[in-house]
């Protein structure tokens, strides 16, 4: 475990905003900072506990990979489904260029 | 608050049997939203063309002699992050404004065909983040019972829908207490089935593993036939499982005599006195009415809010991943695609939604994941072995649904933690997958009212809802008159 103080620096914090596509002010950056944190302060509480060999929950059902007959059915109407993105073009959703970013 | 109020199982009987029109009760319901909602905005949108139109065509099915289901003319309120195909679906977000869905969510397919008639969309925290509905893009919901106060959240608009009478049954969703939280808060019965027994498809996804769809009503008998519509397999969706719709009513008025009720004993602390004090009151009700009750340990409880704080968010993180300004609502305009994503979620989504992908996202990353959503995940198998446990002693399990009554507006928006423990008894059964309940148990501090939450084993909801009949028949009279700003 992470436990060096502050538990998550503003460089950290940034780092995640970018990998979640999320802009931050300087301000924000720091808010954001101070609040990760507090919670990560919190959560420490499970620090303490004995996992070895615990298997991990994924989810609450017995289910596992759950497949459709592979048969042809109704699908989502083309029209409508462009009609409600915020640019479209010849059938097609439109987006501005993706080359040429600087990263 | 409106003491001769029609049950939702009236309504249908009457429309069904010609009683009394579909029309002449949508009518009744939209006089109180238009007269009301204004201030206790628990709308996002009201459908009142629509539902017009559609109790006419409910009451010419009963004319030409034809049923139109269990839910015939019954007025509904729907959470908004729910789809209808052609109506606005929000998630009270900025992202989603003007986005109309290209079809139904399974639910409203359902309810459709049960000859429910939609009466609106209500307000919610945004994407089902939140306990307070403080955190809608487009203004909070108000506490019927007391204007000053918050309803819960995150489904705050459909536990307000039904507390002010605009509806006798709405539904939500409930992530992490989203449903039981605002329940008991408002005053009104509301219920997270097990999960998977009702289908997820078209509910806009907050944690996978965690969401499901649950009513609220004034009575257990309301909610009941609310979950058995809706409940029951769907191929659409993954997660559901291989049953029939769950069988709720017929055990209503069964009693507990020979029931086990479980005390935890080592429940984490937090409830104020008041809830404390009702909560022990409802032991005392069951064991008058013939139950067992018995001590259980749940040692892994209290690691539960820490679990699903790691857990919801990194599942948001991963299923937010989608608004992304490409394929539906809002974008910002720029110049390169990478940028118009990150200034298009920027501007579309608020703070709270932000801090959780935030989070989420720090979990599932390189170098953190082992050491946080890894570990939670073990944590989530402790907690659900626990449980497993405690039922080998106990047929239900009895908690405080909310650790307050409900509380001022403004009161913890300005600490996220603090809002997050609101959730911490209703935490482990999502985590777990197992139903819960609130039900009205009288009234604490304030006079507003209190919620007693029943848990029980996976797929034993009709167990749950037996327990829940048997509180309400022995649950305190609310005093009235305590609300300020409530529809009478």
């Amino acid at each position: 475990m992470p436990d060096e103080s502050p538990r998550i620096t503003v460089d950290e914090v940034s780092k995640v905003a970018t990998l979640a596509r999320l802009i931050l002010t300087d301000e924000e950056l720091s808010t954001a900072t101070a609040e990760l944190s507090a919670m990560l302060d919190h959560f420490a509480d499970i620090d303490g506990l004995d996992l070895e060999g615990i298997e991990p929950m994924m989810q609450p059902t017995p289910l596992a990979n759950v497949m459709r007959d592979d048969v042809v059915g109704v699908t989502l109407n083309r029209e409508e489904v462009l009609s409600q993105a915020p640019l479209a073009e010849d059938g097609r959703f439109r987006v501005p260029p993706i080359v040429g970013i600087e990263e | 608050m409106n003491n001769n109020r029609t049950s939702a199982v009236d309504i249908a009987q009457n429309v069904r049997n010609n009683v009394k029109t579909a029309a002449d009760f949508i009518e009744e319901h939209l006089a109180r939203i238009a007269e009301h909602d204004g201030e206790i905005h628990a709308f996002n949108l009201v459908l009142a063309k629509e539902a017009r139109a559609r109790a006419a065509e409910i009451d010419e099915m009963v004319a030409a002699g034809r049923d139109p289901g269990p839910l015939a003319g019954v007025p509904v309120a729907l959470k908004d992050n729910m789809c209808t195909q052609g109506i606005p679906t929000t998630c009270s977000s900025n992202i989603l404004a003007d986005w109309r869905p290209p079809y139904d969510a399974t639910v409203v397919t359902r309810l459709r065909e049960a000859g429910a008639i939609f009466v609106g969309k209500t307000n919610l925290d945004e994407f089902a983040m939140g306990s307070s509905t403080e955190n809608s893009a487009f203004g909070p919901t108000k506490n019927p019972l007391d204007t000053t106060r918050v309803p819960g959240g995150s489904s705050g608009g459909s536990a307000a829908a039904v507390a002010a009478d605009f509806a006798p049954i709405s539904f939500g969703s409930d992530t992490g207490g989203s449903i039981r939280q605002p329940a008991a808060l408002c005053g009104v019965v509301g219920v997270k089935p097990t999960y998977g027994a009702v289908s997820r498809l078209g509910l806009i996804a907050f944690g996978s593993s965690l969401d499901q769809i649950g009513p609220f009503a004034h009575t257990v008998a309301d909610a009941a036939v609310g979950l058995q519509t809706i409940s029951g397999h769907d191929p659409g969706d993954s997660t559901s499982i291989q049953e029939g719709p769950l069988d709720l009513s017929r055990k209503l008025e069964l009693g507990v005599a020979g029931l086990r009720i479980g005390r935890i004993t080592d429940l984490p602390a937090g409830a104020s006195p008041d809830v404390e004090q009702r909560t022990e009151e409802a032991f005392d009700a069951l064991r008058a009415a013939g139950a067992e009750i018995v001590d259980v340990k749940v040692p892994a409880f209290s690691y539960g809010l820490t679990a699903y704080y790691l857990i919801a968010p990194a599942e948001a993180s991963s299923n937010l991943a989608r608004f992304d300004g490409v394929r539906f609502g809002m974008r910002t305009a720029s110049t390169d695609t990478n940028h118009m994503y990150m200034a298009t979620r920027t501007e579309g989504f608020g703070d709270e939604v932000k801090r959780r992908i935030m989070l989420g996202t720090y979990a599932l990353s390189a170098g953190y994941y082992d050491a946080y959503y890894g570990r939670a995940q073990k944590v989530r198998r402790l907690i659900a072995n626990d449980f497993s446990a405690a039922y080998e002693k106990a047929d239900v399990l009895l908690t405080p649904a909310s650790p307050t009554v409900a509380f001022e507006m403004g009161d913890k928006a300005s600490d996220p933690l603090t809002m997050y423990l609101c959730d911490t008894y209703t935490i482990p059964s999502n985590l777990t997958g197992h139903p819960g309940m609130s039900v009205p148990f009288g009234t604490g501090d304030h006079g507003l009212p209190v919620g007693v939450q029943v848990l029980a084993p996976a797929l034993k909801d009709d167990v749950m809802f037996q327990v829940g009949a048997a509180l309400e028949r022995s649950a305190p009279q609310r005093s009235t008159g305590s609300g300020e700003g409530g529809a009478s």
